[in-house]
């Protein structure tokens, strides 16, 4: 009977806001009160498909993020690319590139499949569309604009850009950068068009870059790296 | 003591039409705006009471939340599963929210309750009761209505043509009927004191000088306490609120009764249970601490009627918003236990001694040599109680160890 009571007790202190153990914990969501909340680093929003800095895209068809994906979002066909002129290094390219928004669960396994890190995920997680047709993002709406900065669509919420931007892109790996085995459990950040490469997290900085395979042409350290 | 309404004791003309029609008004919109209060109130005191922050983006303090779902339901696809028996399933809704309404008609929500008065307020020089019906039989139609509300639960669960619901129509009609026998029991002791199942004469009984000059003279003090935790206990249980929610479980049979229900007819389930909070409340507020009856001190004294009743009301509602958020959900044996091995006894020996301890002041009986006989009784009534419960459990065993032994 007194352990009811003090459930009694514990529940109703909790109405007040001052006391320590009626802090409110949930946050409000944008808006009434300043600016939006600080996005966690690693938050998975939607996708862009990545170019290198000659304007090259990156995505070659392979179709690895369409296998990965748990959700079947991901739908890809690959074309030779055009020898006199080519969309990107290569044979092949991403000839269709859709993602459909009502299935994506954001796991990121598609980064993580993605042998040319055409494919990231932005912060950017505000858009509300309204009908089927806006949910499926084709290649023209993800692929990058020139600054390498995902395009803006009608129904995306970007009002607080300025601090999602710095925060869109060097996104991390869980095993390795390249998927290279070797590299498991190392952190290695990548940098792509337009974003700059971001400092290491905690506990990273002590970590000497390492070095890379000789048989990999990727730079994985400087802006803008990939393929030249 | 004035026999019903003294509004229909002359001849009938318009004007009582009028006064009738106004009162079905105020009681509807009373009725409907507390229930949009308490869905508001009770989402936002929940979250308070969670450190969660709880409706805030529809409004002031998000209160036109309910509003905004309410439309919401309006406009959702209405579907009825292709195993539903029909008809069943829509009517099922209405047999929920029609006696939610009924209730609230006899619950009396103001009045002057002195010498004098006798529980009337003058409306364009009439004189009638602040409730909309008083009629002789007012308990026990609070009663019959809530039973007939267990209807919509077990049909709706019934004609659904699905496991979950069926499950949890079979829980309500199990829970409720257990409930409702120590719920009966426990307003006997309050119509025994009253001598009347008219609401409007219970609160009258309630009115005035109480004991000792400084308490009041409520029924929750007349009747010992006892029948007003039984009540209160019985009622969660009747209104199939946490602790006694078995009925919906989520996380057991995803909504119970209503999963197959959507848009509005889910609603009217939503509202019906809300409404059924609110009138609950409003019982116990008539039953146990005197309604709308209580010291006036400034300004007309008809203003003082409806706002005592309102604030006794609100003590209720939040009292079960703080149930739900402190108290986790029973077990189905545990809910058995509680309502007919210590409840319904419970209620029932208490009954017999409100009972004997009125007789005994009518006859002028000896007071120490009935309190001995009530105290023998009562623990003989208790070991034999024990003792049975002891045994059914000891063959239950024995059947149990029997039956694994194969």
């Amino acid at each position: 009977m007194g352990s009811y009571l003090k459930g009694f007790r514990i529940t109703f202190g909790k109405m007040f806001k001052g006391s320590e153990s009626g802090r409110t914990v949930t946050v409000p969501y944008v808006k009434d009160s300043g600016p939006k909340r600080h996005k966690p680093e690693r938050l998975h929003g939607r996708h862009v498909l990545n170019r290198y800095e000659d304007g090259m895209e990156k995505c070659i068809g392979c179709e690895l993020c369409a296998g990965v994906c748990p959700a079947r979002c991901i739908y890809v066909r690959g074309a030779d690319n055009p020898p006199d002129d080519p969309v990107s290094p290569g044979e092949r390219y991403g000839f269709v590139y859709e993602i459909n928004y009502l299935r994506c669960i954001h796991c990121d396994l598609c980064v993580e499949a993605c042998p040319t890190e055409a494919i990231t995920e932005t912060k950017l997680f505000e858009f509300s569309f309204t009908n089927r047709q806006d949910a499926i993002y084709t290649k023209a709406e993800l692929v990058v604009d020139d600054a390498g900065l995902p395009q803006q669509l009608p129904w995306e919420d970007w009002s607080d850009m300025d601090k999602v931007a710095a925060h869109s892109s060097a996104w991390v790996r869980a095993t390795a950068s390249s998927g290279d085995a070797s590299y498991e459990g190392v952190v290695a950040w990548t940098g792509e068009l337009g974003f700059g490469v971001k400092p290491p997290e905690l506990g990273q900085t002590a970590l000497d870059p390492a070095p890379l395979p000789a048989d990999d042409d990727h730079d994985h350290t400087e802006p803008g790296g990939g393929h030249h | 003591m004035i026999a019903g309404d003294p509004l229909f004791l002359g001849h009938f003309d318009w004007g009582v039409l009028f006064i009738v029609l106004g009162k079905v008004l105020v009681t509807f919109g009373l009725l409907l705006v507390s229930v949009l209060f308490m869905i508001w109130f009770e989402r936002k005191l929940h979250a308070d009471m969670t450190n969660r922050l709880g409706p805030n983006r529809a409004g002031p303090f998000g209160i036109l939340q309910t509003l905004a779902d309410g439309i919401k339901f309006f406009f959702k696809e209405d579907l009825v599963p292709d195993r539903a028996d029909k008809r069943m399933f829509i009517l099922a809704p209405f047999l929920s929210l029609v006696p939610a309404f009924l209730v609230f008609s006899v619950i009396p929500i103001g009045g002057v309750f002195t010498a004098e008065k006798q529980g009337t307020v003058n409306i364009f020089g009439r004189d009638t009761f602040l409730q909309l019906a008083d009629p002789p039989i007012g308990v026990l139609l609070i009663l019959a209505c809530s039973s007939i509300a267990v209807y919509g639960v077990v049909l709706a669960g019934w004609s659904s043509g699905s496991k979950y619901p069926l499950i949890g129509s079979v829980r309500a009609s199990a829970q409720m009927v257990s409930y409702e026998s120590a719920l009966s029991l426990s307003v006997v002791t309050v119509v025994m004191l009253s001598g009347s199942l008219s609401t409007h004469d219970i609160v009258l009984s309630q009115a005035g000088e109480g004991f000792g000059g400084i308490l009041p003279r409520w029924n929750i003090i007349a009747t010992g306490v006892v029948p007003f935790i039984i009540f209160v206990i019985a009622g969660t249980a009747e209104l199939n609120r946490p602790p006694f929610d078995l009925v919906e479980a989520e996380q057991e049979l995803v909504g119970g009764f209503h999963t197959e229900y959507s848009s509005i007819r889910f609603a009217f389930f939503f509202l019906a249970e809300f409404m059924n909070t609110v009138t609950m409340s409003a019982i116990i507020v008539t039953l146990f601490l005197g309604g709308p009856a209580g010291p006036t001190f400034f300004g007309p004294d008809w203003m003082w009627g409806p706002l005592w009743f309102l604030v006794k009301l609100f003590l209720f509602l939040f009292m079960f918003v703080w149930f739900r958020a402190t108290l986790p959900r029973f077990r189905y044996d545990q809910l058995m236990d509680l309502g007919w091995k210590l409840l319904i006894p419970l209620a029932l020996g208490w009954m017999l001694l409100i009972a004997t301890l009125n007789i005994a002041q009518d006859e002028g009986w000896n007071g120490l040599v009935v309190a001995a006989a009530v105290a023998a009784v009562g623990l003989v009534a208790y070991l034999m109680l024990t003792g049975a419960m002891r045994t059914a459990e000891r063959r239950r065993e024995a059947a149990d160890l029997e039956g694994s032994s194969h």
